[in-house]
């Protein structure tokens, strides 16, 4: 695989294109071994025009993390970790199925701290069954605590056609209760904000300024490019993935094809996206780009936002309109209300 | 004359009539092979689908019989379904012989009963062909003991096919020529021919479909409709082959078409009687009736915006299907639409379907209901009520009247008491009990109409897996403990979902509403209370829950497609819907809220 990944690399080869973040996501990159990230960062670097200043983000599970294999990450390009915690609870990780346990969670924090990254992200999961305020709470205490800079917090969602979703149609797991969620949501806000902490996307709070670059850069239209299976880019107007199938794309990489998918996006579909990633974010959506639409796209957009400035779920500020608290956790409906289609 | 044969095939849903039909086409070389599609006769798009036939369609075989002489064979294909049973009433009187066709599988159904009785009434040839002889569980000796005790005649009579294969096409086509008489009349008298079908044609209008029982028709007549009393110029006669073939003139025996420029087929009414404007028959041809249609819905356009379109649609479809009525509604719930007549519910869906098919019309239909009849303590007098809205205040009326079918139901024995469960629970009364054979019983019911608009068919199916065929004919109307029930969201009635209904049935009812609309409206930012009503008395209720969370909680580069598209699809769903106070109500749910499982 890694193997075919640099292939690939090479196959996206984009002399002068400058990059500015870099993020190892998705399944667990922090497999790799040291060897196979300074592979994979020579042949980022042969061919791409990488800013001294990228941030080089790398997603692990606690169990990963041991002090040997942090002092390995930290011999590579790598400066920012993103940590799925989940909980400080057992009863939680047991619920998610996860393999780490609680005393392990706090225990990479701290060893990747004293391995020197500073930069350091964690995520945490709310509103699952059974989980008390209190829990929740003490969860994000911890990360106060440890004076983590970055967090994500995802309320617990049960996607349809998953096990979770099977498990709680059978009645073997419990179902979500979204009261719970909407109040451990309340506790989030009002806790990060008691701390310092910047809510800068629905899901994401930082320290002053210690945005994730990489996220943000997703919600603000820039360029990507994805490398691996699976994997999305977008160039401002298309959008790509490559194939899921690890053995698919595989065999694709080896005969020299990038085996992916392209959509062109529309204006409709560009200003559907600028609502929903713009409004999830503290940036919100200007009138001044959505006029760029043209005037058409402007009047429906101010009209429809007539009912949530009303009800106080959206706020205007000069020429910018946001998501209030009590808008965020009803994002998806306000935001299909603002599409067009 | 003695060259011509005239016949229609009367056959149950599925019991392989069109494909029967194909194979004769072919075999008389009408259609050639590279033409072929399934169910040729069935054009409209629907029909084949469906794999039923709606409209009535014509068409003439030239055929050389192995006696060395040639036929000309019109073959008049029928609707199977009962609420068409006028049409096929109209087309059987058009014909001298009918193929009785009966699936070796299934054995004769309900359907296919009352269609017989139709055409032995009428002194039609029976033919019987069992079809689909080539199954493997064809029980070729049962099914010819069911029409033996049916029709009578010999065993050997009875022509066994199979559409698929093509056996017995020869067989049946001998029996055309040998056993159907040819028409009697005289081409001498004055022109008196039946009216059996109607199409329309955006270029050249209505187009009538006749049999001429006496007289001849030629292009240029001066032409006298008999019950309507109107006169035309036939502007172009002709035979029907695969397409119209246009011809100078029509003599007796033979089918036909007309077109006289007419441009809406309100103007043609099936069953009617054509006549020469100078020199008229004596009298027309019996059996002509309005029909009237029992089963009424309201139809709005989903956008108000496009009611003008709306009418526009229903105008066009009135012109093709002149036992559509409609007219204007206006609904708090809804705005403005139509409240539309039809002959029954298969009638009204494919309405529903032809609609949005060939017009692109989104529409919402109300609760179906039947024509009730009101009369006022004053002066005794009698009001129709198609719509739930017009019933008279309690204390200004005397009584309200439903209409009561008489129902024929054909199943096995295991049956018998599920379905007699189902017609008691439906108000009904059985009225006969007879053992076609031994696996064979007929029961007879009165009910209701009201009672079998809803979900009578579906359960009867279920009830009986399959086994059982149902047939009804409206017989009288009679007084009813009816009670008008409203449908309230959080307090606002849903005129849409108001309904007439008996005041035994009204809980269950409303129960059953409310539930059902509680599974189909979505959840919103406030708590919805739902609940029927009959009058200002509440009769059932469900609640939902206010909406607390609806969020995505992660949005990053390969989530931003899928989360789009998904948003995207909710936004076009919303924008279906109808808002009724406070309360989003989907199309779905004006839908879906008669499919009571």
């Amino acid at each position: 695989m890694v193997e075919a990944i640099i292939r690939e690399i090479y196959l996206r080869k984009q002399q002068k294109r400058p990059v500015e973040t870099i993020y190892f996501g998705g399944g667990t990159p922090s497999l790799l071994s040291q060897e196979e990230l300074n592979q994979i960062f020579a042949a980022l670097k042969d061919c791409f025009d990488i800013a001294p200043d990228a941030e080089v983000t790398l997603e692990a599970n606690p169990d990963d993390l041991n002090p040997e294999k942090l002092a390995e990450l930290k011999q590579t390009s790598v400066n920012r970790l993103s940590i799925g915690v989940q909980s400080f609870a057992e009863a939680d990780l047991l619920y998610m199925n996860r393999a780490h346990n609680a005393g392990e969670a706090i225990a990479c924090l701290q060893n990747a701290q004293a391995a020197g990254f500073n930069q350091l992200t964690a995520d945490l999961i709310y509103g699952t069954p059974g989980m008390t305020d209190a829990t929740w709470q003490s969860n994000l205490q911890r990360l106060f605590d440890l004076n983590i800079p970055h967090i994500s917090c995802y309320a617990l969602t049960v996607e349809p056609n998953t096990a979770l979703a099977h498990f709680i149609k059978k009645e073997k797991a419990q179902p979500v209760d979204e009261a719970q969620a909407a109040r451990q949501f309340e506790l989030l806000v009002s806790a990060m904000s008691a701390n310092g902490y910047e809510h800068y996307e629905i899901s994401n709070f930082c320290k002053p300024g210690q945005y994730s670059r990489h996220n943000t850069a997703y919600w603000q239209s820039k360029s990507y490019l994805g490398i691996g299976p699976a994997a999305h880019a977008f160039d401002g107007k298309n959008r790509s993935w490559n194939i899921a199938n690890n053995a698919q794309y595989m065999k694709s990489i080896q005969s020299g094809k990038i085996p992916s998918e392209t959509e062109i996006l529309s204006e409709t579909d560009q200003f559907n996206e600028y609502v929903m990633t713009g409004l999830r974010t503290t940036w919100g959506c200007s009138l001044a780009r959505i006029k760029s639409w043209g005037a058409d796209v402007e009047q429906h957009f101010l009209r429809a936002i007539v009912p949530y400035l009303d009800n106080g779920q959206m706020v205007r500020e000069g020429d910018v309109f946001r998501l209030s608290d009590s808008g965020k956790f009803l994002s998806d409906g306000i935001i299909s209300d603002l599409f067009m289609v | 004359m003695e060259n011509f044969r005239n016949f229609c095939i009367i056959a149950h849903i599925d019991h392989g009539k069109s494909t029967l039909a194909d194979r004769l086409l072919e075999h008389t070389e009408t259609i050639s092979n590279r033409d072929m599609q399934a169910q040729a006769l069935d054009d409209m798009d629907i029909e084949r689908e469906r794999g039923i036939t709606i409209k009535s369609h014509a068409i003439q075989m030239d055929y050389t019989h192995t006696d060395g002489k040639d036929y000309t064979i019109n073959l008049i294909d029928t609707p199977g379904h009962v609420d068409f049973s006028y049409e096929v009433s109209r087309s059987i009187a058009a014909c001298e012989g009918a193929l009785l066709i009966v699936d070796a599988t299934q054995g004769i159904q309900a359907q296919t009963i009352s269609n017989l009785y139709l055409a032995i009434e009428h002194d039609l040839e029976i033919i019987p062909v069992i079809n689909k002889i080539d199954m493997d569980s064809a029980m070729i000796e049962e099914v010819k003991d069911q029409i033996i005790d049916l029709v009578g005649g010999k065993r050997e009579e009875i022509v066994l096919a199979s559409g698929k294969t093509g056996q017995g096409i020869d067989e049946i086509m001998e029996a055309i020529i040998s056993r159907v008489p040819s028409p009697k009349g005289n081409v001498t008298e004055p022109l008196q021919a039946l009216i059996f079908d109607s199409t329309f044609n955006a270029y050249r209008g209505v187009i009538a479909y006749f049999r001429i029982m006496n007289g001849k028709l030629n292009k240029g007549d001066q032409v006298r409709f008999m019950n309507t009393g109107n006169e035309y110029v036939a502007d172009e006669v002709g035979i029907l082959k695969m397409e119209n073939v246009a011809k100078k003139s029509i003599g007796a025996g033979n089918v036909g078409y007309i077109i006289t420029g007419i441009k809406e087929s309100k103007e043609i009414k099936v069953g009617d009687t054509i006549t020469l404007a100078k020199n008229p028959c004596v009298e027309a041809i019996q059996g002509f009736e309005d029909v009237k249609p029992m089963v009424f819905a309201g139809i709005f356009p989903i956008d108000n915006d496009d009611y003008e379109d709306l009418r526009d649609s229903l105008e066009k479809l009135q012109l093709n299907d002149a036992s559509l009525v409609y007219e204007p509604e206006t609904s708090i719930a809804l705005g403005f639409g139509f409240r539309c007549g039809f002959l029954g519910m298969l009638h009204l869906e494919i309405i529903q379907e032809r609609l949005w098919r060939e017009f692109g019309m989104s529409i919402i239909t109300t609760v179906p209901n039947v024509s009730y009849r009101a009369y006022l303590k004053k002066g005794d007098k009698e009001l129709i009520i198609n719509n739930p809205q017009d019933l008279p205040d309690i204390m200004l009326m005397d009584r309200v009247e439903e209409p009561y079918i008489v129902a024929q139901i054909i199943s096995k024995p295991e049956y018998v008491g599920s379905i007699m469960s189902l017609c008691i629970e439906k108000r009904g009364e059985i009225k006969n009990q007879v053992y076609l054979t031994e696996s064979r019983v007929e029961l007879t019911f009165h009910l209701p109409l009201a009672e079998i608009v809803f979900d009578f068919y579906d359960r009867l199916k279920s009830i009986s897996r399959g086994y059982a065929s149902f047939d009804y004919e409206i017989t009288d109307y009679r007084k009813s403990d009816l009670v008008k029930m409203d449908i309230k969201l959080n307090g606002d009635n849903v005129d849409a979902f108001s309904s007439l209904i008996h005041r035994d049935k009204a809980q269950a009812f409303g129960r059953r509403i409310c539930k059902k609309l509680r599974e189909l409206l979505p959840r919103q930012q406030f708590q919805i209370a739902i609940q029927a009503a009959i009058g200002a008395k509440v009769i059932a209720r469900e609640t939902i829950s206010a909406l607390r969370k609806d969020v995505t909680a992660k949005c990053y580069g390969g989530d931003i497609t899928r989360k789009r598209k998904l948003l995207e699809k909710q936004k076009a769903g919303k924008k279906k819907m109808r808002q009724i106070g406070s309360v989003e109500v989907p199309q779905k749910a004006f839908l879906d809220v008669l499919k009571l499982d």
